[in-house]
Order: C-alpha cells, then sequence, then structure tokens
C-alpha cells in the first residue's frame, strides 16, 4: 500500500479500555468516550487538535510541558488536557483568549533556550515543537537569547543509527518515559534539577556506553530534533512510505518503510501493526542497510566445478543451465537423486513455490525447510497434543497472564518487541519462572526480577518438566473440570499414572536437572494456582533429543492447569526467523502437503494433483539430515537451496561441508554468496524483503503482507526466480503478481481459505485459521474445543541425551543469540550491529576458566566428539559450572564445527544445545578455521574473477 | 549402503521407540511403526527391514519388532 508521507495521527494519550462511556462537549461537540480517556484525547477523537509537547498516545500522560491546558467550565484553572479525564456533562473550551495567551507565553519560554535553525534541523517538516509554534502562533521572544540556554552542549554521535543533540531538547521527558514503558529498559533518565535538567544514559554516560539497547523508542518519541535517525540526518524527510512487515525474527513487527524515491529513509514500527504496536528493536528499526550492501550479488551466476571461476549469465541462462543439470542428475541417480530447502526468511508465496516446484517439477517429496533445524518439534509435538501445529495466542494475551513460564528462551535478545509486552506485564505484577541454563536478562532486569529461575542442566528438559505435573497431580492441583470435558480421560487416566509415579518426582529428578526440588514443587503450585498460565519457549525446549518430548510435557501441563482456551494462557512457541510458521504452514516437510496433511492422505494429495495437473508422490522425502546422509552415500546428488545458509547454520560443519562437497548440482539462491554459495555450482541472485510483494506468518498466525519498496536489485522478485526455475523444468506455472499465489493458497488450504490480499488490506493481517467458521481470522486457538477434538496427554518418559558430560568431555556446550546480530548474521554483519558483537565469545563460569588457567580475553580451543574450533573467552557468572556458551553469528567462529549431529527423535531437529566439549587455552586458530580462510579466500578470488558467460567465450585459451 | 548408514538408522529407530508418547509395550511398538511408516522415505524403511530380516542387532526389541510390523 503506497502511501504519501505523513506521520501517523498522535491522539495524545493511550486509549481507554474501559466499556463503560461518559459524554461531554468540548468545544461544542458533543463527544462520547470510554470512562478514563483523557480531555485531550476525547478533542482528538472528534478532530480537535489540542497543542502538546509532553504528551504522546504511545506513553501515558505525564503532564510536565502546560502546552495542552484547557478551560472547563465550572473548574478553576487551566488544567493540562493530558492529565485529566473526561467526565460525564464536563464542558471544555480547548480555544480562548487565556489559553491561547498562556500557550504562547509557555512556548515564548521554551525557544527562548532553542537553536532557531530550522531550515537546517534535519526534523524541518517533521518537529512537534516547530508545528507547535506555529499552532500557538508565536511570533517573538521577547527574554531575546543571550541569557544562560543549552545551545552549545555538545552532541553525542556515539550511537551509530541515532544521533542525540541535547541543545534542542526541551526535557520533555517522552524519551525517558518511551524507554521505561514502550521499551522496559529504563536506560535514560532525567539528571539535575531545574536549569541543569538534561537527559542522560545511565549514569552520564554516552548512548553507546550505556544500557540503551538501540530500540529506537526514545527517537520515535522525540518531539524534538534532539534524538534523530542518522538516516534523516544524512538524507533528509521521506516523501512516502510503504507498510510492510520486518523480515527479522519471529515476533513479525510491522513496519512503515520510509522512502525517497528507492532509497529507505527510516524504517518506523507501524502503530496499526497489531504485533508490535508501534514499537520495534535495534535490528528491524535500524539494520535494513543489508539489503543495499556492495556484497549483494545482482547477476546470476554458473560454473561446472566449484573450482571455476563464476561466470555471469542471464537468468534464462541461469535457469536453463540450472534445469539441465538436475534433469541429467536424475536421469543418471534416479528421481529421488535431488531435493530442495525452502526458506523461512522467505514469503508465504515464494515458499509455496518451492514446495510446488519440488513436489511438482522434481516428481518426488524431498523437500524441507530450516524449520527442521528449528522448530519441528513444535510442529509435532503441538500437533500431537492439541491438533495443530501452532502457537495458540497473540502477543497481546501476555498483557492478562499472571503467572509465566520463559522456558529455553531469551526473549530480550531474540524476540525484544515481545520481551517489551512481556515485562511490561511483570510490572504490573504478573509472576515469572524462567527455565534455563543461562541467567538471562530477565532473570534479574530493571524493575524485572524473576520469581524462580530453574537453572536446568542441558539436556533434562524433559524431567524438569515431568516433574513439575508430578507435584501438580500429586498434590491435586491439577483443573479437574477442564480435563474431564476437554481431554480424552483414558489416555489422561495412563499419563496420571505415569507421571504420578515417584520416578517423576522432584526429589527423584533433582539429581538429574540440577534443580532443587523445593524450587520445582513451589514453581509448580505457584503455576497451578496462580491464576492464568501462560507458557513461552524457544529453541531451548525444541533443539535437543527429546525436544518433541518436551513440547509435548508444555502442552500437558498447559492442559493439566487448564491454561489453554481463552486470553492470558496457552502454549507459545517463539519462532527464530520471521516466517518459520509460514514455511511450516506452506507444506515445506516431506511427509506434508500444505496445512500441516500428510502426503499419503489420497484425498488431500488428489486435490492438489487436480489443481496442478500432475500426479504426487504418496510417501515421504528426505529431511535435511537425511540428504546430507545420502549425499555423502552418492545417492543424493543435486540440491536447489533456498535462501538458507546450511554450511553455516546447521550442525556438525565437516558432515555437511562433505555433503555439500558430494553434490553434482547445488543451486543457491540468496542476497550474498554465503557459506552454502561457494559450493555452489548455480547462484540466483535472491531479493531483500524491501523488493517484493508477498506474507510473513509471524508466531502468533498473523498474516502480514510484504509490499514492495524498491525494485528487485537482480531485475526479479524471489518468487518469479523459483517460477522462472521451475518453468524451465516443464512446470506449467505461471503468476502475475504473488496475490495469486495466495489465491491458490487460500484454494488449497483449509486454514487460509479466507485469507486474500483484498482482506488482508482491509484487515491489516490475519490471524489462521481465516476460513467460513472464523472469517476474521482466529486470534486465541483451541477456545471450546481442540482441533484434535479432545486434549491428548502424551507420555513423556526422560532419556537421557547420548550427549553426555564425559572424563575426555566435561563440559556442556550450550548456543544461543544475542540482540544485536540475526541467525548466520548474512544480514546484521553487514550493517552497523556489529559495533556490538564483532565476534562470537565463548562463555565460561569462573571454576572451570580458573581450572583450566582461562582468563577473559584468552582464546579458547573447544573440542567435541565432531570436530574443534576456537573462540575467544568470557569469563562469565551467566553460566553455571559446567556449562559453556556461545553464539553462532560469524562464519569462521565454527561454532557449529563443534554441534553433532544427535537430534531429536521425531523431527531429527539437531541437538544443538546439548554438545560434550572440553574447553582448553590456546594460541592459534583451528585447523578448520585455517582451512576455511583459505577456501574463503579461494572463493572470493573466483567471485572476484566472475565475468559474462560470453566475455568468458571471447578469452584466448 | 545407500542413502543413509544403517547405524544412523539403527539409532533413529531406537530413538523413535524410547520417544513415542505412549504407555505399555503394545503401544509403543504400534506407534514406532506408525512413526517410522509417516516420516521416513520408502529407501530407509526398506533398508532397515532389509537390516531386521539380517537379524537387526543393536535394534532395541520395541524398535525390531516395530520394523517387523513394516514388512508385514
Amino acid at each position: 500500500m503506497l502511501q504519501y508521507y505523513e506521520p501517523e495521527k498522535d491522539f495524545g494519550t493511550p486509549p481507554s479500555l474501559a466499556t463503560e462511556t461518559v459524554g461531554l462537549m468540548i468545544d461544542g461537540v458533543a463527544v462520547d468516550v470510554p470512562v478514563g480517556t483523557s480531555v485531550m484525547r476525547a478533542a482528538s477523537e472528534v478532530g480537535i487538535k489540542i497543542p502538546k509537547l509532553c504528551a504522546t498516545d504511545s506513553l501515558e500522560a505525564f503532564g510536565s510541558c502546560r502546552m495542552c491546558m484547557v478551560e472547563i467550565q465550572g473548574r478553576k484553572g487551566y488544567p493540562a488536557s493530558c492529565t485529566t479525564p473526561a467526565e460525564e456533562g464536563m464542558v471544555v473550551n480547548t480555544q480562548t483568549d487565556k489559553v491561547a495567551g498562556l500557550r504562547r507565553n509557555v512556548m515564548e519560554l521554551y525557544i527562548s533556550d532553542h537553536p532557531l535553525d530550522c531550515l537546517t534541523c534535519p526534523t524541518n517538516g517533521n518537529c512537534e515543537l516547530q508545528d507547535t509554534a506555529g499552532e500557538v502562533g508565536l511570533r517573538e521572544v521577547r527574554y531575546g537569547y543571550e541569557g544562560n540556554n543549552h545551545l552549545d552542549a555538545e552532541k553525542d554521535q556515539s550511537n551509530p543509527y541515532f544521533t542525540f543533540d541535547p541543545s534542542k531538547c526541551i526535557v520533555c521527558s517522552r524519551c525517558v518515559r518511551a524507554c521505561e514503558e514502550t521499551q522496559g529498559t529504563f536506560a535514560l533518565t532525567i539528571d539535575g534539577r531545574g536549569f541543569e535538567s538534561k537527559v542522560s544514559p545511565s549514569q552520564n554516560e554516552d548512548f553507546m556506553a550505556s544500557e540503551c539497547v538501540s530500540c529506537g523508542a526514545c527517537v520515535a518519541a522525540c518531539p524534538t530534533a534532539t534524538l534523530t535517525e542518522n538516516t534523516i540526518i544524512n538524507l533528509g524527510q521521506p516523501e512516502h512510505s510503504v507498510i510492510t512487515t520486518c523480515a527479522y525474527c519471529g515476533v513479525g513487527c510491522a513496519f512503515k518503510a520510509e522512502m525517497r524515491g528507492n532509497t529507505v529513509v527510516n524504517m518506523t514500527p507501524w502503530k496499526d501493526g497489531k504485533a508490535n504496536e508501534g514499537h520495534a528493536c535495534v535490528k528491524g528499526r535500524f539494520a535494513f542497510g543489508y539489503a543495499t550492501h556492495q556484497d549483494r550479488i545482482t547477476s546470476p551466476m554458473i560454473r561446472d566445478s566449484i573450482d571455476d571461476p563464476w561466470q555471469e549469465v542471464s537468468w534464462d541462462e541461469a535457469f536453463g543451465f540450472a534445469a539441465d543439470r538436475l534433469r541429467e542428475t536424475q536421469q543418471k541417480y534416479g528421481p529421488n537423486s535431488i531435493g530442495g530447502i525452502s526458506s523461512s526468511r522467505c514469503t508465504n508465496e515464494e515458499v509455496w513455490l518451492v514446495q510446488k516446484m519440488v513436489r511438482a517439477g522434481f516428481g518426488n517429496n524431498n523437500i524441507d525447510t530450516c524449520a527442521r533445524v528449528c522448530h519441528s518439534p513444535t510442529g509435532y509435538g503441538l500437533k500431537t497434543t492439541l491438533g495443530e501445529s501452532a502457537g495458540t495466542q497473540s502477543f497481546a494475551s501476555v498483557a492478562k497472564s499472571d503467572v509465566i513460564i520463559v522456558m529455553g528462551a531469551n526473549p530480550t535478545d531474540a524476540h525484544p518487541v515481545f520481551a517489551s509486552r512481556l515485562k511490561k506485564r511483570l510490572r504490573e505484577g504478573a509472576k515469572l519462572i524462567v527455565v534455563d541454563p543461562r541467567k538471562i536478562q530477565l532473570v534479574d532486569a530493571p524493575h524485572v526480577k524473576a520469581d524462580f529461575h530453574l537453572q536446568v542442566r542441558p539436556g533434562t528438559n524433559v524431567a524438569f518438566i515431568n516433574a513439575m505435573a508430578h507435584v501438580i497431580v500429586t498434590e491435586g492441583l491439577e483443573a479437574k473440570a477442564f480435563i474431564a470435558e476437554r481431554c480424552e480421560t483414558p489416555t489422561y487416566d495412563q499419563w496420571a499414572a505415569f507421571i504420578g509415579d515417584k520416578q517423576q518426582s522432584p526429589e527423584a529428578t533433582e539429581s538429574i536437572t540440577g534443580i532443587p526440588a523445593a524450587d520445582v514443587r513451589e514453581a509448580a503450585r505457584l503455576f497451578a494456582t496462580g491464576g492464568n498460565g501462560a507458557i513461552y519457549y524457544g529453541l531451548g525446549v525444541t533443539e535437543h533429543s527429546q525436544g518433541s518430548t518436551t513440547v509435548m510435557g508444555i502442552a500437558n501441563l498447559a492442559m493439566l492447569t487448564g491454561n489453554i482456551g481463552r486470553e492470558g494462557v496457552g502454549v507459545n512457541p517463539l519462532r527464530g526467523q520471521n516466517n518459520v510458521q509460514g514455511s511450516c504452514d506452506m507444506g515445506s516437510f516431506p511427509h506434508e502437503l500444505p496445512g500441516y496433511r500428510h502426503i499419503s492422505d489420497g484425498e488431500t494429495r488428489g486435490t492438489f494433483e487436480r489443481d496442478w495437473n500432475v500426479s504426487l508422490d504418496a510417501e515421504p522425502g528426505l529431511r535435511i539430515p537425511n540428504m546430507f546422509d545420502a549425499a555423502i552415500d552418492g545417492d543424493f546428488k543435486g540440491l536447489y537451496c533456498h535462501g538458507e545458509d546450511i554450511a553455516q547454520s546447521d550442525p556438525n560443519t565437516h558432515h555437511v561441508e562433505a555433503a555439500l562437497s558430494s553434490l553434482d548440482c547445488l543451486i543457491v539462491q540468496d542476497l550474498f554468496l554465503n557459506e552454502t554459495a561457494k559450493f555452489a555450482h548455480v547462484f540466483l541472485p535472491g531479493s531483500s524483503f524491501l523488493e517484493k510483494d508477498g506474507t510473513f506468518t509471524n508466531a502468533e498466525r498473523r498474516i502480514s503482507p510484504v509490499r514492495q519498496a524498491m525494485p528487485p536489485q537482480a531485475g526479479l522478485a524471489d518468487w518469479e526466480a523459483t517460477m522462472g526455475l521451475a518453468k524451465a523444468l516443464g512446470v506449467d506455472m505461471h503468476y502475475d503478481h504473488p496475490s495469486e499465489i495466495m489465491d491458490e493458497i487460500a484454494r488449497l488450504t483449509p486454514t487460509f481459505t479466507g485469507v486474500s490480499y483484498d482482506r488482508l488490506d482491509e484487515l491489516g493481517s490475519i490471524q489462521w485459521p481465516c476460513n467460513e467458521a472464523n472469517p476474521d481470522g482466529t486470534p486465541t486457538m483451541h477456545i471450546d474445543e481442540f482441533v484434535r477434538g479432545k486434549g491428548f496427554f502424551a507420555v513423556t518418559e526422560f532419556t537421557p541425551t547420548d550427549e553426555r558430560a564425559t572424563r575426555k568431555f566435561p563440559l556442556l556446550l550450550t548456543t544461543g543469540r544475542i540482540l544485536s546480530q540475526y541467525n548466520v548474521g548474512a544480514q546484521t554483519r553487514r550493517t552497523e550491529n556489529n559495533s556490538w558483537h564483532d565476534e562470537d565469545i565463548l562463555e565460561i563460569h569462573p571454576h572451570d576458566a580458573e581450572e583450566r588457567g582461562i582468563k577473559d580475553g584468552d582464546w579458547g580451543g573447544i573440542q567435541s566428539r565432531v570436530g574443534d574450533t576456537v573462540l575467544r573467552v568470557k569469563v562469565s557468572e551467566n553460566v553455571q559450572p559446567g556449562v559453556v556458551y556461545t553464539t553462532f553469528h560469524h562464519p569462521f567462529s565454527g561454532a557449529n564445527v563443534v554441534t553433532t549431529d544427535n537430534s531429536d527423535w521425531a523431527t531429527n531437529c539437531p541437538e544443538y544445545k546439548v554438545t560434550a566439549v572440553q574447553v582448553s587455552k590456546v594460541v592459534a586458530p583451528s585447523s578448520w578455521q585455517d582451512r576455511q580462510k583459505k577456501f574463503n579466500e579461494q572463493q572470493l578470488e573466483l567471485l572476484k574473477g566472475a565475468k559474462r558467460r560470453d566475455e568468458t567465450a571471447r578469452q584466448p585459451g | 549402503m545407500s542413502e543413509n548408514s544403517i547405524d544412523h538408522l539403527v539409532k533413529m529407530a531406537n530413538q523413535i521407540a524410547a520417544g513415542v508418547p505412549v504407555a505399555g509395550t503394545e503401544a509403543k511398538v504400534d506407534g514406532t511403526a506408525s512413526h517410522i511408516n509417516k516420516f521416513w522415505t520408502p529407501l530407509m524403511k526398506q533398508q532397515i527391514s532389509d537390516f531386521v530380516s539380517r537379524g537387526g542387532e543393536g535394534l532395541t526389541p520395541v524398535a525390531a519388532e516395530a520394523v517387523a510390523r513394516l514388512s508385514n
């Protein structure tokens, strides 16, 4: 939706959620508003704009600027309309000679200490102070400008994304309040008193050195040019905007891409976006520069061997080369010798086309997705217990939670905008139980303290979740009526007998989990009796050999306590990438057609066969790890890898590299020559989320529009490239616009029947299921009954992982991510986000470090049974003794050289979270890192030598 | 050996037999067979079945019985 640039309407104060209303008159206009609405907002509702500076509708009223004063009949003085609630029968005048004069006087004082450089000011044309000075009719400043002032206050340019210019500050506290109320970090304060009052990050530090997390909430809230995006300073104000959806994590924030021509000037979180409601994080808000980074590859390329230089070719030549190679491979090695991997970073429409091309064009079900390595256990576990492979709630639901379990997730870093909602609820008094081997930020954050931090030993989640359920069942705290009405009785009885056994008790499992039994008992009682209980979990649950079992254990716990089917409760997987939910919904798994319907289901298969006019294989295809095994065995020789960097992100790098090296035809479609592309024979340039239309589906099943803001750099959007390859393979595939692909999705997928681009334009976003029964979508699932009918209590026996600490490998390595980087870092490493994290670090407990003679900043060699690598060490009490931790955002870190191919029993999701390792002090990189450096240099040389194919042909010899 | 090393398949089958979320041996055998049938490729199923017909050493009793049922 292309719009001329216009700041969104600001009602001044937040809406009241009350249902009862009051009626009042404002400037002779009758208005009815919910009880608790401010006079300012009531006026704004009927189009009367009261001048304001410290008020904005994302923050609670503050009443400091004195600009919004009004007259109210029968009341003395001139109350601030932002802090005055509307009352029944009230008669308000917003513009009288008296208030007009008072406002001008107040504005005069502000401007007496403000630079008069409006024409050269970066916010010229988008400045509330400038606008308000105009509204109140300020014509002179009688005090002059020679008195004490702040005009020489020094700028803070430490943050790479925004500049703090205190000379323009009016000390309205909007930034401070945004940091507190919106973001929940409390990094800013007003330091000093009276004339000395000034905004201060932390204890008078610069922004970069402070606790600031660069979410941009303060910048968005600032009514002057005090806090301004550097892109605005450098490029000027935008002239149009496009509403779209962030391409980073599974929160799926809505943004306005604010543009000048085809240049993004600013990414502003969209107030009407239901996932984020106007908030953002450092990635979505600022880290968009990768889209125009010089490393982007914008021409298709081919080569016969990975030792050859790349040749730039036309799209058609690339499609023809790739299709010929794939067909030759199938002729030589059989129809099942090729496959594809779809991307959770691409749109639903693109994923749909990839799985369609594999099924209809490759003629097999060798299609998998990167969700294999993150949330495939969620799909399995929730489908088994509840009947649908998706989370049950909206993010907004957390505002009604009373007891919240956060298990194996680190929302402040990985899902920061949801974390801000969560922290707000915790500040209101909700209880928090954190289950994590590490001390994540939520354990002890400003104004947030976990009631329990259950520091579970990696690999023992199932024993823990069983112990929680054991306490509830044996102490009679279960929701008996809910279970009787909503769940299968025979399986519940079987499960209750299993879970009630003493083997599952906190006392019996304490030696396994490392969590004191008394803490488990208290936490279980709190969850069962504390009101609305919600469970949020992440990859610390799924990426285990019993990942699916833990997901089922979580669903058991929710059903056991009746915490399903209303707001404030539920089972909530925090998805890693932007479209993990969507890529799974779109039939990316080798055993499932879109909508989670098994490929062996003849009726469903028939529907697709008729629509696509092909015959489909009724047997499951290869999962990603199966593809690797088959490649090494010599049976799998061709792969289309769509927007995923398996060489960096998948476990046991040696194994992955051996598999990729075994392929005769590797086609990579990506923005950059990523680690996987260095093994490729065909490179199809990808398009960023700014360059195409489509939809993403976030962790709350919300389908949100992705809209083209600039043309594709390589000429084709990803959906067009996949369509081109499919056509070259002989697949009958033609779409003029992604909306037509969505129409096909809706036609063939029962949970998407009511979804269309028109409906998305109308509603903004839609949470599936959206069909005849739920025409506007489904914010909360399983309200009256589970999708599977009755809830299924899964028997969740604890089986210890094979990855156990031994004499040779006495430590357990677990992995995670940090705020500023995203996944393999392909995007964020190409932005200023590297200022915060330019290398992966190994965290080790002081006790383990001392035993090994390792100090902070040393190089640590990490060795597992499959490989070794070297990282710089940080000695930290965030990890418990016996556990070490790192991230995997940088390719040369080789974190996955160490992780093994041990995987979840049900889904083969890798056990990234548990690897037995030894750590020792070293002085040189590992042999893999040396080899990787040389390989990378060689591949970059081959890229540098890339020439047009016709030029290559003309060269002699 | 093609597609997957047999050791890996044996490990996967044993993991499934230990992981299927039901109580009782008979239900576990059924669950394991159903899981393998639902998620493994025909070649993988064939390989594990052949392995069982050769003795199936290394498979747990539940896994072995489940694989035997695949062939029936």
